[in-house]
């Protein structure tokens, strides 16, 4: 069985930074294993621009984003298979893949980076009530045939759910043509970025109902209506606010899941919150040896943050496979996420081996106007720092640096919460 | 249409007309199967329980019963014979209540009767058996011949096997009615006449319809709506037999248990509703399976639910199966009212009707007759030497398309290539369960799509989830 020193699962813009800077970290024995026909991940079929503010200070389009790294990876010699897909992933970091030229083969690593990316939540998991005709398609699914295959997919659109994709695709088919009539989001926010709102519905005059959701989906063949309906405070639909759009489409942005089959067969915790794995400062899983970034481990909602994450957890599986800052001293200490904070990544930090600084990446739980965001070490208050408006959509970090755990030489737990100002 | 005259002419597609068609294969008869769909197993066959009943349910001495009974021991059989997915697995039903165990008793004493195996267990067993049961079941039934079967691969089965033996499938094509000429019947279709000397109506919920073209004596058919929930493969192993409710003081009852694919089922509920195609589920019905099923099983992961859907049972009005010949209309045969025991009474009612129409024709039986089919290649059961060397055979089985159900192109170009392919993306799922898993095709549509229109030479914007009509894109950019 052939050996790598790191085997990274996944070409997409995690993959990609992880497996660029494993090798600018000094590790070369590495293969990036892509179960599609190109490197790029989803990025391939995301045309519109808005890539790269943070990590190139332009704004690209997601191929031209993904060009970049894929040029790197070219220049620098970091082998890849493509039509590779990983089957299963051994507690032992035994890789099975199989591909059409290779057939089926079994690896093993010394590290692993897991970048697998995620998936779009479908109807069947909303339980949706109605008919199952054609017409129904998760926004990712529909962006795939628009801008890969090159087929419109309707005329007539409704779309349920405010997420990022679903956003997009708005407007995508809005410019083709079609006829988008309104976009209903089950929660009282929109889960998607503000810059998204703005300039995929209020520039195209396309209405958005926040609190509503599909109560029945006519049509048997393929659809040919949807009602919607106001929903109260547990999320139940209002009986006497149905309204009836007539529409050959509906698409769902309801939410991504990371896709974490793998993940699960090596047997690591798991996060309920954010369905990836619990990582450390390291982004190291449970497995040592194993790490996670991007999508997979939580969903992000600009590749920017996902390719500086995977940067970091390519840097650590290089070092961990050279051996590099082991010493056998530790100190773990866990971070709670608590009054509106949903979750944190990582959800532990050894702040006796981590890096100067660690970026702890978070989601709030509901829209807050002029809240802070405090951290606080075993109940002493360290940062507040207020922000005018907080929402799910838009992920918040904050920065611990290793000085600040100087004075607490017998810390067990960080707390990051919003707090009233 | 032409002018051939077929012997017999079975109409309706589903598990019933395909057992029929491939008994009566069996004889050197020319049967043809008249499907309104545009494939095989579209309607109530595609949306059931999946279950292999034991048979201690339905009423000693009524068709449902001994066709039940009959059909549950062939199927082990049939499934070796024609490579289907089939498990017994055993079924319990729940007693909830002290003052419910008489009626248990009764269902025992009905099984018995039925000449079934079964026998009583204590709240405690059952718990011991299956974790997972509250603690407020006091007692149960366990009836070890109770199985579960993949629906679609039954009723694919059957059909590939009765076409392999020479029975015309004719798709696309719905009854509109039936005129009596000298030499049997013509049926008028939206594609024209079809001529036969004889007709099986397996039509489902449209058997009334069918009967009552040639019959003074009327039937009446209510299609019995069932909405279910289908829970991802994690949820799978939550219990291991199918577990049904004593009807009682909950109801009629909900069932929760394991597919062949390693899911987890609930439901359904009943529902009469007057349009038989009405399949659309309801919030009130998915919120009853869940409700009702928390009450036999605890812990249900209902966040693992990846769909719902819907199926209708063909339920008339004498409560029981309606088969034979038609008083008033000779080499007219119904078989109809199949609602459930139905997938189980399948093979048995394939062979009684086989039976009963050649014995009219005093047909011989063919000495040709391939009794065995081979099952889809399904590479995700192989062990690695098995799938390394069906790679090697042919790359495309190294190629995925479906990563939920790890389903590769090798074996969707399979499915569209054997004996009575798959034309829509629903028979490529029913066939090797692309898309059938968590994701539900969000990754692998297009990519099923491409393979379909290479394979079939059908447009791009023809491609259809179904029949006609449910075309998936709207046109090329």
């Amino acid at each position: 069985m052939k050996q790598y020193d790191i085997v990274v699962i996944g070409g997409g813009p995690a993959g990609l930074a992880a497996a660029i800077s494993a090798k600018k970290a000094g590790v070369s024995d590495l293969l990036i294993l892509e179960r599609d026909a190109t490197l790029g991940g989803i990025l391939n079929q995301c045309i519109h621009n808005g890539f790269g503010l943070h990590t190139f200070k332009e704004e690209l389009t997601g191929p031209e984003y993904a060009a970049r790294f894929i040029e790197q990876v070219k220049e620098m010699e970091v082998p890849y298979k493509l039509g590779a897909m990983v089957l299963s992933i051994s507690p032992e970091k035994v890789i099975t893949y199989m591909s059409k030229t290779e057939g089926l083969v079994q690896i093993s690593a010394k590290a692993i980076v897991l970048a697998m990316g995620c998936r779009e939540r479908p109807r069947g998991a909303l339980n949706i009530p109605g008919f199952r005709p054609a017409g129904i398609y998760s926004a990712g699914t529909a962006q795939r045939l628009m801008n890969i295959e090159g087929y419109s997919v309707g005329k007539e659109v409704v779309i349920l759910g405010s997420g990022d994709i679903g956003l997009i695709m708005a407007r995508r088919m809005t410019l083709e043509g079609a006829n988008v009539k309104v976009v209903a989001e089950l929660m009282p926010y929109s889960g998607g970025l503000k810059r998204n709102i703005v300039q995929c519905l209020n520039d195209f005059n396309i209405p958005l109902k926040l609190s509503h959701t599909v109560v029945g989906i006519d049509g048997k063949d393929r659809i040919t209506g949807v009602t919607i309906a106001e929903v109260d405070a547990n999320r139940q639909p209002i009986p006497g606010t149905e309204i009836h759009y007539d529409c050959d489409t509906l698409l769902l942005s309801c939410g991504l899941i990371p896709e974490n089959e793998l993940t699960r067969e090596i047997g690591v915790e798991m996060n309920r919150v954010t369905s990836g794995p619990n990582v450390d400062d390291k982004l190291q899983t449970g497995a040592p040896g194993v790490f996670a970034c991007g999508n997979v481990l939580h969903v992000h909602d600009l590749v920017d943050h996902v390719s500086s994450e995977a940067a970091l957890a390519g840097e650590n599986a290089a070092a961990y496979v050279l051996a590099e800052n082991q010493t056998e001293k530790t100190h773990k200490v866990t971070l709670k996420a608590e009054n509106g904070v949903r979750y944190t990544v990582p959800q532990t930090i050894d702040v006796e081996n981590m890096r100067d600084s660690v970026t702890v990446r978070f989601r709030v739980a509901d829209i807050y106007h002029n809240r802070a965001i405090s951290v606080y070490y075993d109940g002493q208050k360290i940062t507040s720092r207020k922000k005018r408006v907080l929402a799910p959509g838009e992920m918040e970090q904050v920065v611990l640096k290793k000085s600040s755990f100087a004075e607490y030489p017998d810390l067990k737990e960080i707390v990051i919460c919003t707090e009233e100002v | 249409m032409t002018d051939i005259r077929y012997d017999v002419a079975v109409i309706g597609g589903g598990v019933i007309g395909s057992a029929i068609a491939r008994e009566l294969s069996r004889y050197e008869l020319s049967v043809c199967v008249i499907e309104k769909e545009e494939d095989v197993c579209s309607g109530t066959s595609k949306a059931n329980s999946a279950i292999v009943h034991a048979g201690y349910d339905a009423k000693p001495g009524s068709k449902k019963a001994e066709r039940n009974v009959k059909g549950n021991a062939m199927m082990g059989d049939l499934a070796r014979d024609l490579e289907f997915e089939f498990k017994r697995n055993g079924s319990l039903v729940l007693c909830f209540a002290d003052e419910d165990m008489p009626k248990l008793g009764e269902l025992y004493q009905r099984g018995l009767k039925n000449g079934v195996e079964v026998s009583i267990l204590s709240g405690d067993e059952v718990r011991k058996m299956e974790p997972n049961i509250t603690k407020e079941v006091v007692a149960a039934l366990w009836a070890p011949t109770g199985g579960i079967v993949c629906p679609f691969g039954l009723t694919i089965a059957l059909a590939e096997n009765a076409a392999d033996n020479g029975v015309e499938f004719i798709f696309n094509t719905a009854v509109t009615d039936i005129k009596k000429d000298a030499e049997g019947y013509v049926l008028v279709t939206n594609n024209g006449e079809i001529k036969t000397k004889a007709v099986v109506n397996a039509a489902g919920v449209y058997a009334d319809t069918i009967h009552n073209m040639v019959s003074e004596k009327k039937l009446h058919i209510t299609p019995r709506k069932g909405d279910y929930c289908l829970l991802d493969k994690e949820a799978g192993g939550h219990v291991s037999a199918t577990v049904f409710q004593l009807p009682g003081k909950y109801g009629k009852g909900i069932l929760v248990t394991p597919t062949v694919h390693g899911n987890l089922l609930l439901g359904p509920t009943a529902v009469d509703v007057e349009d038989k195609e009405y399949t659309a589920t309801t919030a009130a019905e998915i919120a009853d399976v869940v409700k009702k099923s928390a009450v036999s099983v605890k812990d249900i992961p209902y966040r693992l639910t990846i769909t719902s859907f819907s199926g209708l049972r063909a339920h008339e009005d004498g409560d029981d199966f309606v088969i034979g010949e038609v008083a008033d209309a000779p080499m007219f045969f119904d078989a109809a009212g199949i609602e459930s025991p139905g997938l189980s009474s399948a093979p048995a009612i394939g062979v009684e009707v086989a039976e009963l129409v050649a014995g009219k024709f005093d047909a011989k039986k063919k000495e040709n007759f391939i009794a065995k089919r081979k099952g889809f290649v399904k590479l995700a059961e192989k062990s690695f030497e098995e799938r390394a060397a069906k790679i090697k055979e042919n790359p495309l089985y190294g190629v995925i398309v479906c990563r939920c159900m790890d389903v590769s192109e090798g074996e969707i170009v399979d499915a569209i290539h054997r004996t009575l392919g798959a034309r829509s993306l629903d028979g490529i799922k029913r066939r090797v369960h692309q898309g059938m898993g968590r994701c539900q095709a969000g990754f692998c549509t297009s990519k099923t799509m491409e393979i379909l229109s290479r394979e079939t030479g059908i447009p791009m914007e023809k491609i259809c989830k179904n029949s006609t009509g449910s075309e998936m894109l709207s046109r090329k950019m």
